[in-house]
């Protein structure tokens, strides 16, 4: 029986902490800053928005971790023994450990702007900023968000909900450009703007003011002055590697981990945002800030620690969003400029808040991807399609079987063989009523 | 400096006056109950009111809104987050129940002639069944006035959910027509009051000697009502059940679900999503199930035998004490009076035979089930929260698991309210004994 120690309550933490216990008896210590209980980041805008309270965004009662026989306890580690196998924390405490899980998460970008450190500026990452944010936003003229990313898009949802009006700076030309093709772009672009959101495009910061060490206004690139109360800066986020930096660990902007999710030390594991892969699979990203990534690399590193040996493989990419009234979700290969050798057959609704853009290989007419906007499509039914090489006639042919709207929503799919027709002169015949009996026998075929 | 605190939910101009209309609305029926009357007209004009405080508000409210899931500040509003304006409400509403059911009197019901509130609906009940109006004509005049204005509250709530507005509609028609004017009408032409949707063990008086007595002397239009509330429970409820699960009935044509969906809307949030309160549910729900069951065998047995009394227990008496305490105490006043502090579905979750008997069969050997889109849950819980049957949908939603549930009503809250497009209700007869497969 081990006693293993995991640092971080994140996702990450906590999937490896319950699958652990799923399969083990060993000892479990979990050690957090942030807050005794899990809770869901990914819901920290829902409370200031008032559609739930904190307690909400627990997933698991609190009775679950001592019925589980998962110690928690919240304090800060500031340092680690590797050879003692001790973790320092605040206030003298220790923690003697068998096996160490790093799963300590993301900060906040900043980038050295003057002024960052004034009193009305934050990132947006913790339950400590979303109780700054909710102090500083009291009663406030305007708010300025830097950074056009899926942070920055909610923080401007919190602010809009309570009446605050919100500038966005956003260095591309369209938001979120850099991941989004551009129909797709210009569509939330043009969303946020319906809104009653001040969007600025093609603008930077270059400097934030204040007044007595309060922020007061900001400066752009373009040298505009936008007096502002409260300064949000979502440019991103990084590996939070503070504890371990300058150690024996082996670090680049993340942790430094295998596929089986093991750093150059014996028995130290790193999971979830902190981790950075040495071993990329095919899609991926060396780090990849995101949910379920988390959730994923818990599990299989709780099989690993477990005796079950098992590479860390996160499969086809997908994701998924919300931008104000607009859900997002993308399945396996879908870049932002689409050249040769892919392209894209693309439909909007008419009203321009939905598309649907599947993206092939020329070449071999293979699918490569999916992209919807406020249109839900079956995850599993495009991975299969996507794993499968299916061809584009194929899926389009059978395009209603990944439609995961409602019941009684509009059925997309002559639209898209329209465009499939307007573009290759092809026309597609549709095989499959989209019913689920038959999307459980293709799933299981 | 002063610190003003601006939370939503922000009521514009006209809401408050609205609003106002609402309050003027309630004074004039606390007025009207003591007998203070304008004119002999006053019924249209307070229906008028108070249609038009609701829809009114409500058309102002989402008015401006755009097409999405508007939740902000729920849990901010008095009204929807148990604060003072809440218990008031409660309290408002629960002393109604208690008048209506126990002491009618107070509203005016006289046999020699109504006064008061009850009195006020005389000429309305005139108009519809040349009959003097029963405290049960108001309650239902009432009734079906809440569930067509704050049904026209929920569609404009949900204008961009197809399926939620066509539900709303369905849960509006059958009030108005099944259980409010078609039953109404049949009492003018002598017909035996029977709403027809309305079935046991939810309709508990249905085996009732003088029900039953009622329906076989009204001839062929009664002995149709007979077999057909027969043929409804043994084949068309399972037989819909089976098809659609217990949804087709508990939010498309019930009248308790129907008010729950549209005045009890602004309430689901509060339902105890707690392990306890789920262990709380199966006990009291089954227990109902069986108390129902026993006193329905009961009377039957003494319609048949003649006999008062089965296994020493008077049957009459265990009739009376459910009428009391399940049909009234716990339907009505808690049911309904808790809204604001209990949620909006607290009798279909805790108490309701006719759920519990739909719930089996949903369990058990139903096509339906709410499938999990893959990876895509970020546990953010939004489902969980705005489940009014209590139901923690994110628990499954995040190991990749259907939903196959009990207690499901099938209203598709958690799908409309869910920000990343993981669940969907569903029907499909290939897996229906291993519909609940547990992905990782
Ligand atoms: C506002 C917001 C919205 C998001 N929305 C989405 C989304 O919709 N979809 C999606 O896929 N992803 C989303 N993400 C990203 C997602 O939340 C993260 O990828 C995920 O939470 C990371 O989990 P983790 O377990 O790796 O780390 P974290 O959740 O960050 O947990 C790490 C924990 O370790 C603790 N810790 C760090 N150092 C120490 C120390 N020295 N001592 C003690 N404790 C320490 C931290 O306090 C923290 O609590 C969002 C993120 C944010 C901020
Ligand atoms: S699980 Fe979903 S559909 Fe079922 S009752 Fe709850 S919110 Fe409604
Ligand atoms: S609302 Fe959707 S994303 Fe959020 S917990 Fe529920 S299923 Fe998951």
């Amino acid at each position: 029986m081990y006693k293993t120690l995991i640092i971080g309550n994140g996702i990450a933490g906590v999937s490896c902490a319950r699958w652990l216990r799923k399969n083990t008896d060993d000892e479990i210590q979990m050690v957090s800053q942030e807050s005794e209980y899990f809770f869901s980041r990914t819901a920290l805008m829902y409370v200031y928005m008032g559609h739930m309270r904190w307690q909400d965004l627990e997933p698991y009662e609190r009775s679950f971790w001592a019925k589980n026989k998962i110690d928690l306890l919240q304090g800060k580690v500031l340092s680690i023994d590797y050879e003692l196998k001790i973790a320092y924390l605040e206030n003298e405490k220790t923690l003697a450990f068998d096996r160490l899980v790093l799963a300590l998460g993301s900060k906040s970008n900043k980038f050295g702007w003057p002024g960052e450190d004034l009193e009305g500026v934050s990132g947006f990452y913790s339950k400590q900023d979303l109780e700054y944010i909710e102090q500083k936003s009291n009663n406030i003229k305007r708010a300025v968000i830097v950074g056009g990313g899926l942070i920055g898009i909610e923080l401007a949802e919190m602010f809009h909900s309570r009446k605050i009006p919100v500038t966005i700076l956003v260095r591309e030309s369209e938001y979120w450009s850099s991941v989004l093709p551009p129909e797709e772009a210009a569509m939330i672009s043009k969303h946020i703007r319906k809104n009653e959101i001040d969007l600025r495009l093609n603008c930077q910061l270059q400097s934030i003011l204040g007044d007595q060490g309060q922020v007061n206004a900001i400066v752009t690139d373009q040298q505009e002055h936008i007096p502002c109360e409260f300064v949000g800066i979502t440019a991103g986020v990084r590996p939070n590697i503070d504890l371990v930096k300058g150690s024996q660990l082996s670090t680049d902007k993340g942790i430094l981990v295998d596929e089986y999710l093991q750093t150059n030390i014996p028995n130290v594991y790193a999971i979830g945002d902190c981790a950075q892969l040495t071993n990329v699979s095919k899609g991926r990203k060396a780090i990849e800030a995101i949910w379920y990534s988390g959730r994923q690399m818990g599990e299989t590193l709780a099989a690993n620690l477990s005796g079950n040996t098992k590479s860390y493989n996160p499969g086809i990419w997908f994701n998924s969003a919300k931008f104000f009234d607009i859900e997002y979700q993308v399945y396996g290969y879908v870049p932002s400029k689409i050249v040769a050798p892919f392209d894209s057959i693309y439909w909007e609704d008419p009203a321009g808040e939905k598309s649907i853009r599947l993206v092939y290989d020329l070449s071999n007419h293979q699918i490569s991807g999916f992209n919807l906007m406020g249109v839900r499509f079956r995850h599993e039914v495009c991975e299969k399609w996507i794993s499968q090489n299916s061809s584009i006639q194929e899926v389009l042919a059978k395009i209603r079987m990944a439609f995961f709207d409602p019941e009684f929503y509009p059925d997309y799919s002559s639209g898209i063989l329209d465009a499939y027709f307007q573009k290759t002169g092809k026309k597609i015949i549709p095989k499959s009523s989209g019913k689920l009996n038959a999307v459980l026998n293709f799933l299981k075929s | 400096m002063f610190h003003r605190i601006v939370k939503p939910p922000f009521l514009n101009k006209l809401q408050w006056i609205h609003l106002g209309i609402g309050v003027l609305t309630i004074s004039l029926l606390v007025l009207a109950s003591v007998n203070i009357l304008f004119t002999d007209d006053d019924w249209r004009f307070i229906i008028f009111l108070f249609a038009t405080s609701i829809t009114g508000f409500a058309y102002h409210q989402y008015r401006e809104q755009s097409e999405g899931v508007k939740n902000n500040g729920v849990w901010f509003g008095s009204l929807t987050s148990r604060g003072l304006l809440a218990w008031a409400t409660a309290l408002g509403l629960t002393a109604f129940y208690c008048l209506l059911y126990w002491w009618p009197e107070y509203l005016g019901l006289n046999a020699s002639g109504n006064t008061g509130l009850i009195a006020l609906f005389d000429p309305l009940s005139m108009l519809l069944k040349k009959q003097a109006a029963s405290q049960w004509f108001v309650y239902g005049v009432f009734y079906t006035l809440c569930i067509l204005c704050f049904g026209y509250k929920f569609l404009l709530k949900y204008k961009h959910n197809k399926y939620q507005k066509l539900r709303t509609i369905s849960v509006m028609f059958f009030q108005l027509f099944f259980a409010f004017l078609i039953p109404e009408w049949m009492l003018r032409m002598n017909l035996p009051y029977n709403d027809l949707k309305n079935m046991w063990p939810l309709n508990y008086y249905f085996f009732d000697a003088w029900n039953i007595e009622s329906f076989k002397s009204s001839g062929g239009m009664g002995w149709f009502f007979l077999v057909f509330g027969l043929l409804m429970i043994f084949v068309i409820s399972p037989s819909l059940t089976y098809f659609f699960g217990k949804r087709w009935y508990c939010s498309w044509v019930c009248g308790c679900g129907g008010l729950a969906e549209t005045a009890g809307d602004p309430f689901r949030h509060l339902s105890d999503k707690s392990l306890k309160a789920w262990k709380l549910e199966r006990f009291l729900i089954y227990s109902i199930l069986l108390f129902s069951i026993v006193m329905t065998a009961g009377v039957l047995y003494t319609y048949k035998t003649g006999q008062a009394e089965l296994f020493g227990i008077s049957t009459a008496e265990m009739r009376k004490s459910y009428g009391f305490f399940i049909g009234a105490a716990f339907s009505g006043v808690i049911g309904v009076g808790f809204y604001p502090l209990l949620g909006s579905r607290v009798w279909c979750r805790f108490g309701c035979p006719m759920a519990a008997i739909l719930g089996i069969q949903q369990r058990l050997f139903s096509r339906f089930r709410i499938t999990t889109n893959g990876g895509q849950c970020i546990s953010c819980g939004n489902c969980s929260t705005y489940c009014e049957m209590g139901i923690d949908v994110r628990a499954y939603a995040q190991k990749g698991q259907n939903i196959v549930r009990a207690s499901c009503v099938g209203c598709g809250i958690c799908a409309a309210v869910c920000p990343r497009g993981v669940l969907k209700l569903e029907n499909g007869s290939i897996d229906i004994f291993d519909r609940t497969p547990e992905k990782s």
